[in-house]
């Protein structure tokens, strides 16, 4: 390689690390690979999440989605590749972006057997809110579960859960907020008032939310753009509209299919997605 | 003041405390917090940390009191018996409570949420630590109290080794912790077993009831490398014969740094692990 072309990959790579907010976009992925022994989970995928933008991850089971959302997290090391959030390199770095991000799931609890109200206190503390009687008191009040600040969480609903869930999620106003199949076994009415919560939330925090879902109709309400991810690969990346123009289609549960059941029309290379 | 931004519209910002150590020190109280949080949920948990150290001191107790009417000499002594129990106890009490903690946040499937939270991972082993000795307090004061008034032993006769004695055993409870849990992240809760198993290893070996020269020669070395074993052989040292060997103390500390280290690489290893091989993701299952 040319020594100028080393020397100012060196000097790019040194601004980054002193001064990440030269590439600050929420999260940004290149050539993502995560490989477990003989299967590849996630194969060289290449995105960039642009501030105040909610994009759906989609994919049938074991698409990767999770696992792409787990290496956004930290929980996952890439086996290639590189993840940055907000300018950080998460494998290395994740500590000084943990408190700008935060993430729900329905695969993952608060503990039972403490109130609503100590789960909120312990997480306030652990994301460094020092008003947390205040922040716990708003979150309640826009969430609707000050009823149930001091009941045991184990005992509420899927419902009420994975409201609590979503609380404990915006403690902290995150930048970027990951949701892993945010209204999964909720009712039709649960389920679209968490949607349009999360809309909400969106909106006026100006935030990124990243969201792996089934729910094609969740998608097509919350997403300005949806990555859809085929055995680990980025198969679409564009908007549920342009989506659904593509494959002369009425819904993007008809793309959906179609893509999985292997008539998609193209494969979207890696080169194209981090272009 | 720093502050950061929220949902906007007159809702008020989030006051973010204080950045670096006090942050840290900060995050290890909130977890501490909710452990504490736990313990007051149940009484039954709160009883179960007396209880079964409680029934062991009666048990021994009882023992060295009829040992004491018989002629053996050296059972004949003070207060032995229920010493190495009681120290014992420190160790295994103190390990318990590491490892129930960590358990306890893979059974409610919570450790997600703390590791991707601003908690680092040596927060959590601070706050596991601290916790481990809050609960060995809560459960052993009121036992050694017991002992006093049931069979007149008085563990505050051990003097300053007492102090000595219990930060060893606590050490070593944590190396023993650190290795619980690291093996419980790499490997899941099928590997709970060892959380509960692996003090035992240390009981017949670290020579808690009778002096290393019990022992065959061969694995007597052995018991030397393990701190309890200088701990229990002063306690020994202190009740039969009245002196104070500060090396046994001294080789025990020594060990225990040692240990620590190698519980902690140990921990961080297998979490390391954990994120490459994805376990993290199925924890709890």
């Amino acid at each position: 390689m040319d020594e100028r072309v080393k020397k100012a990959s060196r000097e790019e790579s040194g601004a980054r690390e002193r001064d990440p907010a030269g590439d600050a976009s929420p999260a940004k992925v290149r050539d993502l690979t995560k490989i477990y022994g003989s299967v590849t989970a996630v194969d060289r995928i290449s995105f960039t999440l642009s501030q105040g933008t909610t994009v759906a991850l989609l994919g049938g089971n074991g698409a990767g989605k999770t696992t792409t959302i787990a290496m956004l997290l930290g929980l996952v090391v890439p086996s290639a590749g590189e993840v940055r959030v907000f300018g950080a390199d998460v494998s290395r770095n994740r500590g000084a972006i943990a408190h700008r991000m935060n993430f729900q799931s329905p695969y993952i609890d608060l503990p039972a057997r403490l109130t609503v109200r100590q789960n909120l206190t312990v997480y306030a503390g652990l994301y460094g809110i020092a008003n947390a009687a205040e922040r716990i008191a708003y979150i309640a009040e826009d969430l609707q579960i000050a009823p149930l600040l001091e009941r045991l969480t184990g005992k509420l609903s899927a419902g009420q859960k994975t409201r609590v869930g979503l609380a404990k999620a915006l403690l902290n106003a995150p930048e970027l907020l990951l949701l892993d199949e945010p209204t999964a076994s909720l009712d039709p009415d649960t389920a679209d008032w968490i949607r349009q919560k999360l809309k909400d939330y969106a909106e006026t925090r100006g935030a990124t939310l990243l969201l792996a879902s089934h729910n094609m109709a969740e998608v097509e309400r919350l997403a300005d753009r949806v990555i859809l991810l085929h055995q680990g690969r980025i198969v679409e990346d564009e908007t549920p509209a342009a989506l659904i123009a593509t494959y002369g289609r009425k819904t993007l549960e008809q793309v959906f299919l179609d893509i999985v059941r292997g008539r998609a029309k193209h494969a979207v290379s890696p080169e194209r997605k981090a272009s | 003041m720093r502050t950061a931004p929220t949902e906007g519209k007159g809702v008020k910002p989030i006051v973010l405390a204080p950045t670096g150590f006090s942050a840290s020190l900060r995050r290890i109280g909130a977890l501490i917090k909710r452990y504490v949080y736990l313990l007051r949920s149940s009484g039954v948990r709160l009883l179960e940390l007396i209880y079964w150290p409680f029934l062991q001191m009666l048990t021994w107790g009882f023992l060295q009191k009829y040992l004491s009417e018989t002629t053996s000499p050296l059972a004949q002594a003070a207060g032995v018996l229920i010493g190495s129990v009681l120290l014992w106890d420190i160790l295994f009490r103190s390990k318990i409570g590491f490892s129930t903690a960590f358990i306890e946040e893979m059974w409610a499937r919570n450790l997600g949420n703390l590791l991707i939270s601003p908690l680092r991972a040596s927060e959590l082993v601070a706050a596991l630590s601290i916790w481990s000795i809050i609960r060995l307090s809560v459960g052993m004061v009121p036992v050694a109290f017991a002992a006093y008034l049931i069979f007149g032993f008085n563990l505050l006769d051990l003097g300053l080794a007492l102090v000595a004695f219990f930060a060893v055993l606590v050490l070593t409870s944590w190396s023993l912790g650190l290795i619980s849990a690291g093996v419980i992240l790499r490997y899941g809760l099928g590997a709970e077993e060892l959380a509960w198993s692996l003090a035992f290893l240390l009981l017949p070996i670290a020579c808690v009831y009778y002096p290393v020269s019990v022992l065959p020669d061969w694995l007597q070395p052995v018991a030397l490398a393990l701190p309890p074993t200088h701990v229990f052989e002063g306690m020994r040292a202190i009740l039969l014969e009245h002196r104070f060997e500060p090396a046994q103390l001294w080789w025990a500390l020594g060990l225990n740094a040692v240990y620590l280290i190698i519980g902690y690489v140990t921990f961080s290893r297998f979490l390391a692990s954990a994120r490459v091989n994805g376990t993290l993701l199925r924890l709890g299952e």
